[in-house]
This record gives structure tokens, C-alpha cells and sequence, in this order.
């Protein structure tokens, strides 16, 4: 399968891959939603997740940073493996960031504090080195004015924006999205994919569920294909668009495009 | 951070507002206002001139009664205070007398009258420390000092037995130094305890935990306040070894705490519930550990969703210290009560509780008004 050699080559580009999944499975109750996923993502590798909804695009990616527990296989990030070992956890949440698709930006802060908040907490960097870093990473972003707001004064893609310096003010290593557009207007779309590719050319590591196709064509070095629970079918972007192998790739291809 | 006012407008918001224009007069103010919803129909207007009649006429005979006929002294006879000129006007005129002469017994009891400066005192701290906590800009960790040390005045004035002043046992306490103490103690004892209740009763990683908070409050709940206190009072000294014991009124705070605990838990609970997944997984994901996520994001957002049923409960113990009376503790109800069935001044006790009614009412409506501003506040930095 193409699976295994992919993640032979992936191996061989890198000692140590960021992300490395290998046989992982989950259930809710007698849900079987993850089955066997195995998949590396290599250091500055970015990774696009696209299926059907309920696929477990959303499971797998929030296993990554154990916001869900898987209870077969082994998640390694960054050389860590993902136990219930608290100290891991502690370990893996600092260096990955996440940016949800409702935001969940935190309405009683401040922009500025939303940003702040972990560095100082976490990191325990003090207020006003994390002022300044914050301000460098919202200007990054492109919203500094914003910066004396509370979230529900900002439109949706600023507040999405706002969501992805959050992230970064902890200075993660790797980025994880989960359908970071979907819940936007569609003229605000863009500038969160805009923020998202300025971050790909910084060489972050990302692993981004979505259906922005052309998204995935300009920055993905892969695509992963999943379908119930599985993956399908991954490779760089031109190849799986282009040429995908199974009907099930094919159905959801024609599905989206016809969304689109 | 300080950006040019002109730079906060990002190009979306360059589009000029489309302009409004000012609605005509029939449409806004107060004669539009009460003919759309005082006189739209003869129905409605029918209702309105009956309503008005009714309120003036109540109105008026309650003015009549409580100043225009009312009587505010009584002449001392030999043996106490001459009440027949009140007994002579009763039900035509208020005797306001009675406040004049009783008001010390009602508001500190049996407490020695000479020294009764020093509940007055008390009563005046309490206030001072509502006042202090209401305000926002003292919301920082001395609060907390203050809060100790005005506590621990209170209580070497109420005691005393130190600088010069007698002591004086707790059994002569009563009126609004105790009302103040039970609902003061109780509320800022309960409401942490409710807090931590909660949480826990929200705990999956820690089902003993989970089980005893839920057995907490559905076993304090299900039971009406009085026999707690009957409990407290009566039960509790039967547990406890011989010589260990508590005083009364401790053992009724006790209990006053403990079932205000369970219902403002509920309360507090609820908040947590309503707030979003999304929340606790986004503190998650930054890395902040459970008790950094419950201080700074979830406590924050959820207590100040339940404002409002907070402050309800909070009204609903200030005035359920009254309970008390059934263990023989005096608070200011009881007093009154008291007050009024002495023989001179039997058959006044409209005007007490008037009179009473009066005080609860500005401490309740106080909360309330209080609560009703920071909500304001509080949405208003939301910008919404
Ligand atoms: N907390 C949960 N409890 C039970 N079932 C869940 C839960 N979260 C997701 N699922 C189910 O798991 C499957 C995969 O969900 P998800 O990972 O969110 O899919 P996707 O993100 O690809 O749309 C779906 O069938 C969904 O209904
Ligand atoms: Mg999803």
C-alpha cells in the first residue's frame, strides 16, 4: 500500500518525525471511530486532513494533543509519547498549539489577555515581556489595533486571527487546525487562509483538517484522506486531486467540488 | 499599544453608516409612549382610568394614614410611656411612637443599653464592607485582609472584654447585629463551599468526589431549613462529648451555611454548565492546568452568567436568617415581634413591621440594584 511506503520515506527524511501515529484506535461507547490510523508527519512537514463529515478527521487531530485519548496504538509528539503520564501531557500541550473552528476565544479577556494569558501562566513569562510578544504576534497577524478589544467586537476572521496568535504566543513547534474556516463568512476566508500560508512559509509544522482545496494545493506537502474512521488514501496535492485511487476519494472529490 | 484612533478602523468599517434620521415625535417620548400602551383602545383606556383610581385612592388613604393622622410622641406617665392618645386614633392614624421609644430594643435587643454604641458600630462596619466589596476598583487580595479585619473588629466589639468595655455574652446579642452576622458569615462561607461543590459535582476524573458533592446537596436540600437548625440546636450538643460545646449561634451559622452551600452550588452549577466545551478545551490546548482553566476562564465566565439567580439566593437567605427565632436566637424580626408584646405596646405591630419591612427592604433592594449594575457592566465590557 501506499501508506507504508509513504511512511518509510517520511522516516527516512527525518530521524524523528513531529507526529508519529501508529496503529491508533479510539471508540465512543461501541462507535469504532479511529481504525488503525498510522501516519507520520515529518519536522516542517504540513499536512492537509480532508473527508466526509464524521470521517474522525476531528477525533484524530484532537488525539494529537490529547484533547481526546486514544485506546489502542501509540501517539509520539516531538519524541513524547502520549500517555496518561501528566507530566507528558504538560510537556506536549506546550508545544502544540491548536486553533479551533468556533474560535473559542476567551469573551471575558481582552484580545491582548487572550494572548497573553498562557505565556504568563504557562510559560511564566513576565506580563510585560508577554505584552510585547503578543503585540509582535498580533501585527503577525495583521490586527495590533485590536489589541484593547474584547473577542465580541471582532468579526469572525479577526477573531479566528486573533485564535492563531493565541496559538503561537506559546511558541508551539507544531500547529494543529481543525476546519479553522469553517464557521466563517465567505469574504472572510481568505484572511485567515492568508495568515495560515504566511505561517507555512515560516517552516511550522501544521497538520490542517479542511476543505480548502486550494489551500491544500499552494501549501500542502500531503494530503490525507480519511473516511469512516479510516485513512484512505494520502500523497502530495496535485497526484490525490488529480488521480485519486478509490471510489471513495473520487465520491468525496466530486461531492466537494460540486459544494464549491 | 497607543494606535492612532484612525488606524483602529480596519477597511471593512470604512463604508459610511447609512444615515438615519431622527424618528418623529408621535413616534418616541412619553404621550406616544402612553397613548400606545395606556389608551390604544376604550378597552385599554377603561383598564388605565380604573388602575389609576384605584393606585390614588390606595395611596392616598395609606398617606393618611401614616402622616396626615399619624402620631409621632407620646406623653411619659408615671408608669412608662401614655399610649391611649395612639389607642385613641388606631386604625385612622400610624402611633410612630412606638419606633421612637422601641428602636434601640429592636435593633440590638437585649444587648446592655449602655452600651449599645457598640452593635451600632458593628451594624455601620457591615455596611462600610458591603460598600468597600461592591466596588470593583477593591477587587484585589487585600480585600481579603480588610474583610479579616473587620470581622475580627466586629467581633471584639460585639464581645468586648477588652479596652475598657464589659463583655457581654453572646445569649443578649440579638436585632440586626445578629441578622447581619448570620447572613454575612453565611453568604461568604457558603458561597466558596458552593463553588468547590460544583466543581466537583462536575468532576469526571473524580467519582467519589462526584458522588459525595451530589450527596451533599441533594441531602441539604431535601430537608426544610428549620430542622436544620432544630438539628444544630437540639441534636448536635447530644453527639458531642460532655463539656464540648459549641455556642447557639455558632451551631446555627453552621447550618446556615451548610444548606446556603447546597443552593447556591446548584446555582454555580448551572453557570458551568452553560458555558461552552470549547471553553475548557481551549485552556486545554494552551496548556494551563485545572485549577488555572477553572480561576481565570471558566469561574469568571460562569458566575457571571448566574448574576442574577445568585443574587435571588443571596436575597432569599438574608431574609431566611429570620428562621432562627426557633432556637431562641433574637435577630432583628424577632425582636420587633418582641418589641410589640409588651403591654403598652400591644396592638401596634403594624407600624413595627412596617418599620421592619422598611430596613430588609433597603438591604434586598440594595443586592438587587447592585447585581442589576454589575450585569450591565459586565456585558458592557463584552461589547455587547
Ligand atoms: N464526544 C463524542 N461522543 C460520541 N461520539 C462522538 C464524539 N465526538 C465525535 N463523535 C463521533 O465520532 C465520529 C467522528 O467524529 P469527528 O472526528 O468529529 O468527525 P469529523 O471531524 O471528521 O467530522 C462521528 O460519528 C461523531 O458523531
Ligand atoms: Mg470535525
Amino acid at each position: 500500500m501506499s501508506q507504508t511506503a509513504h511512511l518509510a520515506s517520511a522516516a527516512a527524511m527525518d530521524a524523528e518525525p513531529a507526529i508519529l501515529l501508529d496503529k491508533v484506535n479510539k471508540w465512543y461507547g461501541a462507535m469504532h471511530v479511529l481504525r488503525d490510523v498510522s501516519m507520520s508527519v515529518a519536522q516542517k512537514e504540513r499536512v492537509v486532513v480532508c473527508g466526509p463529515s464524521g470521517s474522525g478527521k476531528s477525533t484524530m487531530i484532537r488525539c494529537i494533543n490529547r484533547l481526546e485519548s486514544h485506546q489502542q496504538g501509540s501517539i509520539v509528539v516531538d519524541g513524547t509519547e502520549l500517555t496518561d503520564d501528566l507530566r507528558a501531557l504538560d510537556t506536549i500541550r506546550r508545544e502544540v498549539g491548536m486553533v479551533f473552528q468556533s474560535f473559542n476565544l476567551f469573551p471575558h479577556l481582552t484580545i491582548l489577555e487572550n494572548c497573553t494569558l498562557a505565556p504568563i501562566w504557562v510559560r511564566k513569562m513576565p506580563k510585560a515581556e508577554a505584552e510585547e510578544l503578543a503585540m509582535d504576534y498580533l501585527k503577525r497577524v495583521k490586527i495590533p489595533e485590536q489589541a484593547k478589544k474584547y473577542p465580541g467586537q471582532l468579526s469572525g476572521g479577526q477573531q479566528q486571527r486573533v485564535a492563531i496568535a493565541r496559538a503561537l504566543c506559546m511558541k508551539p513547534r507544531i500547529m494543529l487546525f481543525d476546519e479553522p474556516t469553517s464557521a466563517l463568512d465567505p469574504e472572510m476566508i481568505k484572511e485567515v487562509l492568508d495568515t495560515m500560508i504566511g505561517l507555512a512559509e515560516t517552516g511550522m509544522t501544521m497538520v490542517c483538517v479542511t476543505h480548502e482545496m486550494g489551500f491544500a494545493r499552494q501549501v500542502a506537502d500531503r494530503v490525507v484522506f480519511m473516511d469512516r474512521g479510516e485513512i484512505v488514501e494520502q500523497g502530495p496535492p496535485i497526484g490525490l486531486f488529480e488521480n485519486p485511487q478509490t471510489d471513495r476519494l473520487k465520491l468525496f472529490l466530486s461531492q466537494i467540488l460540486r459544494g464549491h | 499599544m497607543n494606535t492612532p484612533a484612525s488606524a483602529t478602523v480596519s477597511a471593512t468599517q470604512n463604508l459610511p453608516a447609512p444615515t438615519r434620521e431622527r424618528p418623529p415625535a408621535d413616534v418616541v417620548g412619553p404621550w406616544a409612549w402612553a397613548r400606545n400602551n395606556l389608551f390604544a383602545t376604550w378597552w385599554s383606556t377603561a383598564i388605565t382610568l380604573v388602575l389609576i383610581y384605584a393606585i390614588l385612592r390606595a395611596s392616598l388613604g395609606f398617606v393618611e394614614w401614616a402622616v396626615v393622622n399619624a402620631i409621632w410622641t407620646v406623653p411619659q406617665g408615671a408608669s412608662g410611656p401614655d399610649t391611649s392618645s395612639c389607642r385613641a386614633i388606631k386604625g385612622i392614624g400610624a402611633c410612630w411612637a412606638v419606633i421612637g421609644e422601641k428602636y434601640r430594643f429592636i435593633l440590638f435587643g437585649r444587648f446592655p443599653f449602655d452600651e449599645q454604641w457598640r452593635p451600632a458600630i458593628c451594624v455601620a462596619l457591615f455596611i462600610g464592607l458591603y460598600i468597600v466589596s461592591a466596588m470593583r476598583r477593591f477587587w484585589r487580595k487585600e480585600l481579603v485582609l480588610i474583610w479579616v479585619v473587620v470581622l475580627a473588629a466586629i467581633g471584639v466589639l460585639m464581645w468586648g472584654g477588652v479596652f475598657g468595655m464589659p463583655y457581654v455574652g453572646q445569649d443578649v446579642w440579638g436585632g440586626l447585629p445578629i441578622t447581619l452576622i448570620l447572613s454575612t458569615f453565611g453568604l461568604a462561607f457558603a458561597f466558596p463551599i458552593a463553588v468547590l461543590v460544583a466543581l466537583g459535582r462536575r468532576s469526571t476524573k473524580l467519582p467519589a468526589v462526584k458522588l459525595l458533592c451530589v450527596l451533599y446537596v441533594e441531602l441539604i436540600r431535601g430537608v426544610p431549613l428549620i430542622s436544620l437548625l432544630f438539628m444544630a440546636s437540639v441534636m448536635f450538643p447530644l453527639f458531642m462529648p460532655d463539656g464540648v460545646n459549641f455556642d447557639k449561634l455558632l451551631r446555627a451559622q453552621v447550618a446556615f451555611i451548610l444548606f446556603a452551600a447546597a443552593y447556591l452550588a446548584e446555582v454555580v452549577r448551572a453557570g458551568l454548565q452553560a458555558l461552552p466545551k470549547g471553553q475548557m478545551e481551549a485552556g486545554d490546548a494552551l496548556g494551563l492546568s485545572y485549577w488555572q482553566k477553572t480561576g481565570m476562564i471558566i469561574l469568571p465566565q460562569a458566575l457571571r452568567l448566574v448574576i442574577p439567580p445568585l443574587v435571588n439566593t443571596f436575597i432569599a437567605f438574608f431574609k431566611d436568617t429570620s428562621l432562627v427565632l426557633i432556637i431562641g436566637i433574637f435577630d432583628v424580626l424577632t425582636t420587633g415581634k418582641i418589641a410589640v408584646s409588651e403591654p403598652t405596646w400591644q396592638g401596634f405591630s403594624t407600624e413595627v413591621y412596617l418599620f421592619l419591612a422598611v430596613i430588609y427592604f433597603a438591604f434586598c433592594f440594595a443586592m438587587s440594584r447592585y447585581s442589576s449594575g454589575l450585569e450591565r457592566e459586565f456585558s458592557r465590557s463584552r461589547g455587547r
